[in-house]
């Protein structure tokens, strides 16, 4: 491995464990190949699936549909696996979703305390810090603490909602729309909704934001 | 069970650090990891339950100090001795030594897509009504089994209100172990945030947890 990022659950870790590590992997898929339990094309079209097929452009739609279309909102936060669905994402880690809309007054923030349950269907696979030790400690306790790691500031008097998904009921935030986006198309507005925006530790990019991240 | 990866309210572990542009996997072997970690759970032979109740199993030392595939990856190893499917001397070997029998079903790489679009929904019929109703009062028991739960530690025993009631979900308790999918009704309980954590923390905070019935009493 040529870098070594510290994803520890709690904290770094030796390179040569890696090593060992990959060396275990490469022995474990061998065996399992050979005995016939996996099929390596299936492995291939798993990996190929979620490194480039399924990722948050997916919720970004959701959530553009949902700013731009009063029924489909109204869909959305009233039974938004069918509504997600009806956008063609739907299955595996997207079985039972639940839609939390962002307002002046209320900010909904999803964390998973217990393991990394994250809405795979409209988001992906979830980034590292998502699963790590420091978000899934604070974020139920601190979330204004995780919000200022982020960078993000809210008013003290803002009422904070932490979902933290125990279950299999899987939560996609959809942040507030951006002043300035009157008239916007979905496909232009999809383009202000991040990640983190839909996991409620950032929010939508603004006009000037995104003219920014451009250049 | 109360393990290491029970970790809300800890602290200590410094602030929440995201990588800029960050890729999904980080090196080759996490790919293959996470692959065969989905691929082994399609062939039926365990529930996503047991596969999550082994990584929490793992001692709290390991489980602090491993990454996330790492954790993904001795939690496999453990479930495929745990199940006759593979020998850790094999693993050792990094060849099949033995004779093994067929699992249920093996993933073909045709069907991945048909089946990831599908996925592994947990509602049930229920065998009973629903104990809550959406406003009830209620609390999460002070219960501490040393099986599979997923009533996390900070809510034992703090008062909260059922804010909606979410189906009738297998249960993880008894699935985990093996012992059946024995649903029960699954509800979203609003808890106060100074009620966790005390009359000196966030006056502004909510936490939602899903809690299964069997979990909660009524105050």
């Amino acid at each position: 491995m040529s870098h070594s990022h510290d994803h520890a659950i709690g904290h770094n870790h030796e390179t040569s464990e890696l090593t060992d590590t990959e060396l275990r992997v490469r022995a474990l898929e061998s065996i399992l190949v050979e005995k016939g339990y996996v099929d390596p094309a299936a492995l291939d079209e798993l990996i190929e699936t979620y490194e480039t097929r399924v990722g948050p452009r997916n919720g970004a739609h959701v959530v553009a549909k949902a700013w731009s279309d009063e029924d489909f909102a109204e869909w959305l936060y009233r039974d938004a696996t069918a509504a997600i669905q009806s956008l063609g994402y739907s299955g595996r880690q997207g079985e039972h979703m639940v839609a939390l809309k962002n307002t002046a007054e209320k900010h909904n923030m999803v964390v998973c305390t217990l393991c990394s349950c994250y809405p795979w269907t409209v988001l992906g696979l979830p980034p590292v810090w998502y699963k790590s030790a420091p978000y899934r400690s604070k974020a139920v306790r601190d979330p204004r603490g995780v919000l200022d790691d982020f960078g993000v500031k809210l008013p003290d008097e803002t009422e904070i909602t932490v979902w933290d998904s125990t279950a299999e009921v899987r939560y996609l935030v959809i942040p507030r729309r951006p002043e300035g986006t009157d008239g916007w198309s979905e496909v232009e507005l999809a383009r202000l909704v991040t990640r983190d925006s839909m996991i409620g530790t950032g929010l939508a990019l603004s006009p000037d934001e995104l003219r920014e991240a451009a250049e | 069970m109360n393990g290491a990866h029970d970790l809300g309210g800890m602290m200590g572990f410094g602030p929440v650090v995201a990588e800029e542009n960050e890729p999904y996997f980080h090196a080759e072997w996490e790919r293959r990891a996470f692959a065969i970690a989905l691929a082994m759970g399609a062939t039926g032979e365990w529930s996503l339950d047991e596969s999550r109740s082994r990584r929490e199993s793992l001692p709290p030392q390991q489980y602090l100090s491993l990454s996330y595939y790492e954790i993904w990856l001795a939690a496999l190893q453990q479930i495929l001795t745990d199940h006759g499917l593979v020998q850790p001397d094999e693993i050792e070997a990094g060849r099949s030594l033995y004779e093994s029998r067929p699992v249920k079903r093996v993933l073909k790489g045709e069907d991945v897509t048909a089946a990831l679009k599908r996925g592994g929904p947990v509602n049930r019929d229920p065998e009973a009504p629903a104990r809550f109703a959406v406003g009830d009062f209620v609390s999460a028991k002070n219960m501490n089994p040393t099986g599979h739960t997923r009533i996390p530690r900070y809510v034992h025993g703090r008062p909260g209100v059922i804010e909606a009631v979410q189906g009738c979900h297998v249960f993880p308790d008894s699935n985990a172990a093996g012992k059946g999918e024995a649903p029960k009704w699954l509800y979203s309980v609003a808890f106060k945030g100074t009620d966790i954590w005390g009359a000196d923390s966030d006056p502004c905070l909510t936490v939602r947890v899903d809690l299964w019935e069997p979990y909660l009493e009524p105050r």
